[in-house]
């Protein structure tokens, strides 16, 4: 079968995420942003399924754009519009904005140069058929004590948003 | 050329994972035709079944038996207006629709119709199945709040609330289903769609038998989700007619709303075929482990056959019993024809090659078909849940269920 991880898809998605991140930022209004960012997200998960990865491509439309975005949007529309277009959009630090995007700015050159050394070339093309097998070996395998540590952190989260919303228990 | 088209007929595979580009837009176009063919269908067979459980006709008038009412709905509501209303925010509305759409019919590139008729087999199938279907969500709070009116906001703010409660239950239900596929010598699961029906095959049990009564809770749990996933009556708290006169699609009018109800209906069709896949064995026929044998496989192979013969002895009784006055003349030979057409189907079923061909696929829509019917059973019996009822049957007794179901089948594989 012919791969489907060309330079045109990749260009395509990469501009689609760009676009749409920029749009985030520059809309006034916050719905617009919201439904921007889920077209980044789901420009990502194209991105992630040229990357061989499909698992991960289907976990982030089903959790991103499916779940928290939804929330997101939920959690907009009950807000005041009017007010939140009033005021204004872009905030005062520009110093540290700078230094933050002159640093990643710098990390991404460093590693375009040298990417190369630091990444293996032309490695073999993962088989895709089992990647999510692949990934549930790793997960419960190798790295279950992280697992179970992300999962326990995840739990607490839970149960404190829960003391915290209800008054009485 | 034509080596490239004829050359895929010999693989014994789906057009996708043959990388066969002419075969997979002829499938898409036989899938998505089929699809719309099915809406209509069901659009009519619901107005019908639903018009006959409260002792009424039903349509009537256009074509026998009102046969010719979607095509006749379809003209109406091409040609209406299309009104966008002055406040509305026009581009979110205008895309929230087409958003519907595009989730509701991107699922069907992973729906097994038989072990070669699919478009393609995804190794993450019923992962991306969930995803795509749980994006429609975003199309419902896009056209509620686009519309800029209280009714259809409130009607989006529901039916988010609804659509993210009962995902997780219908995902835990899934989960258990995807464990079953595990049991087996190698001991690793799939989640590919022809996958899961292939260790079906292999365990020789449908998982709903499995695990008896585990199996059969799951679909239960399932059922009940994909009704309240896909906005349907006795869920239908989105578009409650009686408090939020029609929900998010209050504002919307003409082709515009007519591509919700196209969106709803596929997405009804494709919740259906994932319960049938990982439930009710996909394309696999009844009784393979019982009625064996060349004989049974015969009687089984000439089903469709018969049963689209079935359909065209009922079209002829219709003929016989339609009223004899000149008036109806059109319609009578209207309706003759239609059943000539449907016989002359049923005997091109019974030519050994497309017999062959054809069962995988008259069996899978077979059981969708059972699952559609429910779901117009369920609009005349049920009467519409509260709000904070149905918040309560989601997470305070599917969830839990659904949670001791999935740890319960995970004990089992332990054990057996």
């Amino acid at each position: 079968m012919t791969p489907v991880a060309t330079p045109f898809f990749f260009y395509l998605l990469a501009g689609l995420t760009l676009v749409s991140g920029i749009l985030v930022i520059t809309r006034k209004n916050p719905v617009h942003s919201a439904l921007a960012l889920i077209l980044g997200l789901l420009a990502q998960a194209g991105l992630y399924l040229m990357l061989y990865a499909p698992f991960v491509a289907g976990v982030q439309i089903i959790l991103y754009a499916g779940g928290i975005m939804v929330l997101f949007l939920f959690v907009i529309m009950l807000v005041n519009l009017q007010r939140s277009q009033r005021e204004e959009q872009f905030n005062k630090q520009w110093l540290v904005g700078l230094v933050a995007a002159v640093a990643l700015g710098a990390l991404f050159v460093f590693v375009y140069i040298k990417g190369s050394t630091l990444f293996p070339a032309n490695g073999p093309i993962p088989a895709e058929n089992n990647n999510t097998q692949l990934v549930g070996e790793l997960l419960y395998g190798q790295y279950m004590f992280a697992f179970e540590i992300a999962s326990l952190l995840l739990l607490v989260a839970i149960i404190g948003a829960v003391v915290m919303a209800k008054k009485r228990i | 050329m034509l080596d490239y088209i004829t050359s895929y007929l010999s693989m014994n595979t789906t057009p996708g994972q043959a990388g066969n580009v002419f075969w997979v837009v002829v499938y898409i176009m036989v899938v998505f035709g089929g699809v719309s063919v099915a809406v209509m269908a069901m659009n009519w067979l619901e107005r019908k079944a639903l018009a006959h459980f409260q002792i009424r006709l039903g349509p009537m008038r256009v074509g026998p038996h009102g046969l010719l009412q979607p095509i006749a709905d379809a003209v109406k509501l091409f040609t209406k207006e299309d009104i966008i209303p002055s406040e509305a925010d026009k581009l979110v509305f205008w895309i929230a629709p087409l958003i519907i759409l595009c989730a509701s019919f991107t699922v069907y590139i992973v729906i097994p119709f038989g072990p070669t008729h699919a478009i393609t087999d995804l190794n993450i199938g019923i992962l991306f199945m969930l995803g795509v279907s749980s994006l429609s969500v975003l199309g419902v709070v896009m056209a509620g709040w686009a519309s800029n009116s209280h009714y259809p906001l409130i009607g989006s703010l529901r039916s988010s609330a609804q659509m993210i409660s009962y995902e997780i239950a219908m995902g835990m239900a899934v989960i258990s289903a995807i464990l079953m596929t595990s049991l087996n010598k190698t001991g690793t699961g799939t989640l590919s769609m022809i996958g899961i029906v292939q260790a079906q095959q292999q365990q020789q049990i449908w998982f709903v038998f499995k695990f008896f009564p585990l199996g059969f809770i799951a679909l239960g749990i399932f059922a009940i989700a994909m009704i309240a996933e896909t906005n349907r009556a006795p869920f239908d708290l989105p578009e409650a007619e009686s408090e939020l006169t029609a929900g998010f699609h209050t504002e919307y009018s003409g082709l515009r709303w007519s591509l919700f109800m196209l969106g709803e209906y596929a997405a009804m069709i494709a919740v259906s075929s994932i319960a049938v896949t990982l439930w009710l064995g996909g394309w696999l026929r009844p009784f393979p482990n019982t009625l064996t044998g060349e004989t049974w496989d015969l009687v089984f192979s000439l089903l469709p056959g018969f049963s689209f013969l079935a359909l065209a002895a009922f079209a002829f009784i219709g003929v016989v019993r339609m009223p004899k006055h000149p008036y109806f003349r059109i319609q009578t030979i209207g309706l003759a024809g239609f059943g000539a057409v449907l016989g002359l189907i049923g005997l091109v079923l019974f030519i050994p090659p497309v017999r062959d061909r054809i069962q995988d696929i008259f069996w899978f829509v077979a059981k969708v078909a059972v699952f559609m019917y429910l779901y117009i059973w369920y609009r005349a019996t049920f009467p519409r849940y509260r709000f904070d009822q149905l918040m309560k049957v989601g997470w305070k007794v599917l969830l839990p269920i659904a949670i001791g179901v999935l740890i319960l089948t995970a004990i089992m594989g332990v054990i057996v």
